[in-house]
């Protein structure tokens, strides 16, 4: 089921990010659906330091109960992470557990300066104290739990966000 | 009966031998290791996923390189580890196996790496941990007896595939003393069970099993004739405590004969690599040349080592 048009979403999100660009800013998408929107932001905004890209597998605070994610991808960092502007790229910000497994990822390789958070959708029902600073759309209403969303992408590499229910 | 190595939902509950291990299950260790190498070119080597884990290295048997790198992996992992070297003056104290595993058990184990000398005593202590209802804690196969050393075998295949993509066109050939090799037999359970067309051993016949061929294996007792084409080259160590009895010549004899030159490596493919499990006796099975040389890939064996053994412990310690 679309509901949401993410080809105009991802436009929407480049022009809120365009202003805040600098030579210096540099972005990590966060497997998989992230780093599918990363890649388009990144050549949309012509953006200087080589994409990163993270896998936080290996950081979830889920292991203990649910285990390790099936296939953990590998994370790359292509850039010195010391004092450096990083814009984390997600599909969907839900819980904020993901971006703060990305987070702790992150610091693993140096101190940044800064990072913040670009979101295609907040979806609603955080349970940690984290918030998108670019965002395409904010659903008016938090999705039931039972109801997946996430960032499609298609053969000829046209982005999607899909809507699933969960068993 | 269920495979003693897999829990009720078929996922890894111990690593004792690669023998019988499903065709998934080493695919995914392996895919599982992949992302594990990157973690040594951070600037902080570590992951969260054995946070508060007690893992301890039990070794009956002297090592280094498997002791070390299961520490390492471990402690990036973020496990604490104890390092146990029961020599035999402690064991000569009179304390059974089982009653070790049982006090560690005690101090909170969440997992046992183990070598020993005789084969099947990770498996016993994997049905002691079952049959007393310990499913959280697990068990490491680090080398029992001329059994099985299944991490060594992955890291081989992890090894293969990372240079020659995957398995399906190669020939790949395990040289040496196969009889007493715990590691030889691994490597053939994973290149059987990982569909590799043609596996041969080359050894003199004092050095191979009898029913080697029963393994699904080809025989060579003509070190030429058998590299002849190969892919790929894993040399075994010849174990010098051996060569004290009937079953060899002299180490210049058997170097003559059976160690790898670059003369004899020239009959492989030119692409060909080089493995050895370590530690290398140079001069006996394999010239200072070849160990050093363009084809070896020895020391990426040792590196990848570590991310093998994070990917079994992380999956491991996950349930």
């Amino acid at each position: 089921m679309n509901i949401l048009d993410a080809e105009a979403l991802c436009r929407q999100l480049a022009e809120q990010i365009r202003p805040h660009v600098t030579p210096a800013t540099a972005l990590v998408g966060i497997y998989t659906g992230g780093l599918w929107l990363a890649e388009r932001l990144h050549k949309e905004l012509g953006i200087n330091p080589p994409l990163g890209a993270i896998d936080v597998s290996f950081y979830r605070d889920d292991y203990g109960s649910k285990g390790l994610h099936a296939k953990p991808q590998r994370t790359e960092i292509p850039f010195s992470v010391e004092s450096a502007h990083i814009i984390l790229v997600d599909d969907v910000l839900y819980t904020g557990r993901t971006t703060r497994a990305a987070l702790n990822g992150l610091f693993d390789f140096g101190r940044p300066a800064r990072i913040e958070l670009a979101v295609l959708v907040d979806r609603g029902s955080r349970e940690l104290p984290i918030a998108a600073r670019y965002c395409a759309h904010t659903l008016p209403d938090a999705l039931p739990r039972d109801q997946n969303l996430e960032l499609q992408r298609d053969e000829a590499g046209k982005l999607t966000l899909e809507l699933t229910q969960l068993a | 009966m269920r495979n003693p190595q897999l829990n009720k939902h078929g996922e890894l509950q111990h690593l004792l031998t690669l023998d019988g291990l499903p065709r998934d299950i080493i695919t995914a260790i392996l895919d599982t290791a992949a992302p594990f190498t990157e973690v040594a070119e951070r600037e902080v080597k570590k992951l969260p996923l054995l946070r508060g884990k007690s893992v301890f290295n039990l070794f009956f048997e002297n090592s280094t390189r498997t002791r070390t790198t299961f520490e390492i992996a471990a402690k990036r992992l973020s496990a604490d580890v104890v390092n146990l070297n029961i020599n035999t003056s402690s064991a000569s104290k009179g304390e059974s196996l089982l009653d070790t595993v049982d006090n560690l058990c005690a101090m909170q184990a969440d997992m046992f790496v183990v070598r020993h000398a005789a084969s099947g005593a990770p498996m016993l202590i994997a049905q002691h941990l079952q049959a007393t209802g310990r499913d959280h804690i697990h068990v490491v196969n680090a080398g029992d007896g001329r059994h099985a050393h299944p991490t060594q075998g992955l890291l081989d295949m992890y090894t293969i595939r990372h240079f020659k993509q995957d398995f399906a066109n190669l020939t790949v050939a395990i040289v040496g003393d196969v009889l007493h090799s715990r590691v030889a037999r691994s490597q053939i359970a994973a290149l059987t069970t990982l569909g590799v067309p043609e596996v041969r051993v080359i050894g003199p016949r004092t050095l191979l099993p009898t029913d080697v061929e029963k393994l699904g294996v080809r025989v060579f007792h003509d070190m030429r004739e058998g590299l002849k084409g190969v892919d790929v080259v894993m040399m075994l160590r010849l174990q010098n405590e051996r060569m004290n009895g009937a079953l060899l010549p002299t180490p210049q004899e058997y170097f003559k004969v059976w160690g790898l030159t670059a003369d004899k490596l020239a009959l492989a493919r030119p692409d060909a690599i080089v493995l050895h499990p370590g530690p290398m006796n140079r001069g006996v099975e394999i010239d200072s040349a070849v160990a050093d040389g363009a084809q070896a890939v020895i020391l990426p064996q040792v590196t990848f080592g570590i991310a093998v053994r994070m990917a079994v412990m992380s999956m491991l310690g996950s349930h």
